[in-house]
C-alpha cells in the first residue's frame, strides 16, 4: 500500500512507531498531487514548502520518540473557503483571487496547534454556491471514479482529493449538503455536524444560518479523529455551542442493538435513480442484520425544506455578499466614473452567475412588501420542519436515507437548469434546515460510481451517527474500494 | 408568476449588481421558475407558528464592550486595492 492511501489512524500508527516521517509522508502525498492532480483539478493551490517545513518538526518529535496527537504530522487539504493566514483564500472567485487573510480559521489554528500538515487549498463552487463544482472562477474539478463527471459540490475539491489519495483527509463546508452530496458521489466519508458545534469563525460566510464546517475522510474513525480536533465552544461565534464535547472515538464500537433507526418515507419519493434505491435497501437490509430496530417514520413537512432553502439560503448570501464592494480589498473594477458605478461594475465583473443569481433572488424575497410572503413564511415553514425532526427522534435514534438522488452526473449535464441542479439536494437540505449532525457514508455502486448513505441523528448527536455509520462500515468493504486513476 | 424585465433590473439595481441587457432576460426567466418553486410553500398553513431563525436555541450571546488590538492595521489597509496615507481610497461621493 502507497503511503498516501493510509487513513489517519494507520498513518498515526507508523509514525508513532518511527516507521515513516512525516516529511516522507507529505513528499508522497504531493507526488501524488502532482501525478493526478492535472486531471482531477482538485486543488487550487498547494503549499508544499510550508507543509514539508511543519513536517520537518513533527519529525524532530519523532525522532525524541514523544508522544504525537492523533492528526499531528497526517497531511489535510482545506477548502478554499477556510481562511489560513498568509495562504490565498478565495472561495473559488474572482472577487477574492489574491485575497490573503491576516489570520486563520479556527479550524485551521485547532488543525495547526494539533500538528496537522496543510497540503493546500481545494476547489469549489464559487462561495460554496453549487453541487457540482463546476461553478469554479478558476477550474472545474473531476470525479476521480469518471472524470467525464462532476465530483459533487460545493467542497468537490476536498471529496475528491480524498478520494483519489491526494490528501489523507480534508475539511469542506455543508450549507445544504455540500459535504455529505460530494462525499457520497467520490466514494468517501462526509460528516456535517450539528449547526454550532464546529466554529464557523474564519468561513467565508455563505447562509450564516445553515452553514458548517465538516470533515471528508476515507473511514468514520478518522472522521471522528477530526470532529475531536475541530469541534468545541469558540467565544469568536456567537452561535457556537456550550455542550459538553464527548470523544467521539469512544462509543463507535458500540453494537446496534439497541438502537432504533428511522426510515423516512418521504425519501423515496421521484427522481430517485433506481440503482441508488436499490443500494439503500440493501443498506437498511444490512442496518437489520447488525441488530438496529428499523421502522418507518415520517417526516410530513421534508417536501416543502428545498423550498424553504431556496428563499432562506439566497437572503442570507445577498447580505453575506454585500461586503464585496470592491473598496477594502477583493477585485475593484478599473472603469468607474463615482461610488455607485464602481459597485456596479466591481461585482458584475468579479462574481460567476450563480452568485449573482442567488444574491439577485436573496435580495428579492427580502425587497420591500415580499418579506412577510417569502423570507417570514420560510421561517415559519422551518419551524414545522424542525418539529418533523424533534417528533420523530422521540421515537428512533437515527435515520437512515439516500444522499443524493442519483450518483454522479455528467460534467455540463444540469449546467444550465439551475432548478434542476438544486434538486440533487433535496435529501441533504432538510437536515441544515433542522441543524440536526448527519454523515455520508459508501455504500454500494450504480453504474460503476459510488452510492452514498446518509444517516441523520437529533441535535448534538454525532456520537450515535458516528456509531451506526462505523458498525455499518465494519460490516461492509465499500469504503475500501479505490478509483483506478 | 414571471418577473418582467423591469422587475429584474430593479432587483440588480437593490444588489449593486451590474447586468448586461442579455442577462435581464436570462436572469428574469431563471428567478421566475425559482420564484414558482418556492410558492410550493403557500400549500402549508403556518397560522400561529411563530418562524425560525436560530436552530439551536441561543439567543443574545453577548461579550463585554471591550476594544481589542487588532496589531494589523497596515496589512489590513494594505489588501485595499486603492491607499493612500494609511487610508482606503474610494471613488467620489458627492
Amino acid at each position: 500500500m502507497n503511503l498516501n492511501e493510509l487513513t489517519i489512524q494507520e498513518a498515526h500508527d507508523k509514525l508513532q512507531s518511527g516507521d515513516i516521517f512525516a516529511t516522507e509522508l507529505s513528499q508522497v502525498c504531493l507526488r501524488r498531487i502532482e501525478q493526478v492532480d492535472p486531471q482531477i483539478n482538485a486543488f487550487l493551490r498547494v503549499t508544499g514548502e510550508q507543509a514539508l517545513a511543519a513536517a520537518e518538526k513533527v519529525d524532530e518529535k519523532i525522532r525524541r520518540g514523544k508522544k504525537l496527537g492523533p492528526l499531528e504530522g497526517i497531511p489535510v487539504a482545506l477548502k478554499d473557503n477556510l481562511s489560513a493566514k498568509g495562504v490565498i483564500t478565495s472561495s473559488a472567485s474572482r472577487t477574492l483571487q489574491n485575497y490573503v487573510p491576516p489570520y486563520d480559521a479556527t479550524v485551521v489554528q485547532k488543525l495547526k496547534k494539533a500538528g496537522a500538515i496543510m497540503l493546500g487549498k481545494t476547489n469549489m463552487d464559487e462561495f460554496a454556491m453549487g453541487s457540482s463544482t463546476e461553478n469554479s472562477a478558476f477550474q472545474i474539478t473531476h470525479n476521480p471514479w469518471n472524470l467525464g463527471c462532476v465530483p459533487g459540490g460545493s467542497s468537490g475539491g476536498s471529496a475528491a482529493a480524498v478520494a483519489s489519495d491526494e490528501c489523507i483527509y480534508a475539511l469542506g463546508s455543508d450549507t445544504g449538503g455540500s459535504v455529505r452530496q460530494p462525499a457520497a458521489l467520490c466514494g468517501v466519508v462526509g460528516l456535517k455536524p450539528t449547526y454550532g458545534r464546529v466554529s464557523r469563525y474564519g468561513l467565508h460566510a455563505m447562509a450564516s444560518s445553515l452553514d458548517q464546517i465538516g470533515p471528508f475522510a476515507k473511514t468514520v474513525e478518522d472522521c471522528a479523529y477530526v470532529l475531536n480536533i475541530i469541534s468545541g465552544h469558540d467565544s469568536r461565534d456567537s452561535t457556537s455551542g456550550t455542550n459538553a464535547m464527548p470523544d467521539y472515538t469512544e462509543t463507535l464500537t458500540r453494537g446496534l442493538h439497541n438502537l432504533k433507526i428511522g426510515v423516512p418515507q418521504e425519501y423515496a419519493g421521484e427522481g430517485m435513480e433506481e440503482g441508488v434505491a436499490e443500494q439503500i435497501n440493501n443498506a437498511v437490509e444490512q442496518l437489520k442484520e447488525l441488530g438496529a430496530k428499523v421502522r418507518k417514520v415520517s417526516l410530513p413537512h421534508t417536501k416543502y425544506a428545498l423550498a424553504v432553502y431556496y428563499i432562506l439560503m439566497p437572503a442570507e448570501v445577498s447580505a453575506n455578499l454585500a461586503r464585496f464592494d470592491g473598496i477594502r480589498y477583493g477585485y475593484a473594477a478599473k472603469e468607474a466614473k463615482n461610488l455607485e458605478e464602481h459597485y456596479f461594475n466591481s461585482r458584475a465583473e468579479s462574481f460567476g452567475s450563480e452568485v449573482r443569481r442567488r444574491i439577485m433572488l436573496g435580495a428579492y424575497v427580502l425587497s420591500a412588501g415580499y418579506y412577510d410572503a417569502y423570507y417570514k413564511k420560510a421561517q415559519q415553514v422551518r419551524t414545522l420542519v424542525i418539529n418533523d425532526f424533534k417528533q420523530v427522534f422521540r421515537k428512533v435514534d437515527a435515520l437512515v436515507t439516500p444522499v443524493s438522488p442519483t450518483p454522479a452526473f455528467k460534467i455540463g449535464e444540469k449546467a444550465s437548469d439551475p432548478l434542476s441542479m438544486y434538486l440533487s439536494d433535496v435529501f441533504t437540505v432538510p437536515v441544515n434546515i433542522a441543524g440536526v449532525p448527519a454523515i455520508s457514508i459508501p455504500c454500494g455502486f450504480s453504474h460503476n460510481l459510488p452510492v452514498g448513505l446518509q444517516i441523520i441523528g437529533p441535535w448534538w448527536g454525532e456520537e450515535q451517527v458516528l456509531q451506526v455509520a462505523y458498525q455499518y462500515e465494519q460490516a461492509t468493504d465499500w469504503h475500501k474500494k479505490k478509483p483506478n486513476i | 408568476m414571471k418577473l418582467t424585465k423591469q422587475q429584474t433590473e430593479h432587483i440588480a439595481h437593490l444588489a449593486r449588481l451590474g447586468i448586461s441587457p442579455e442577462e435581464k432576460e436570462k436572469f428574469a426567466s431563471e428567478l421566475s421558475s425559482i420564484l414558482n418553486y418556492v410558492n410550493e410553500l403557500n400549500k402549508v398553513d403556518t397560522e400561529n407558528v411563530e418562524p425560525t431563525s436560530q436552530v439551536t436555541g441561543f439567543a443574545n450571546v453577548m461579550r463585554k464592550d471591550e476594544v481589542e488590538k487588532f496589531g494589523q492595521e497596515k496589512e489590513l489597509i494594505e489588501m485595499a486595492p486603492e491607499h493612500q496615507g494609511g487610508c482606503v481610497k474610494t471613488k467620489p461621493i458627492l
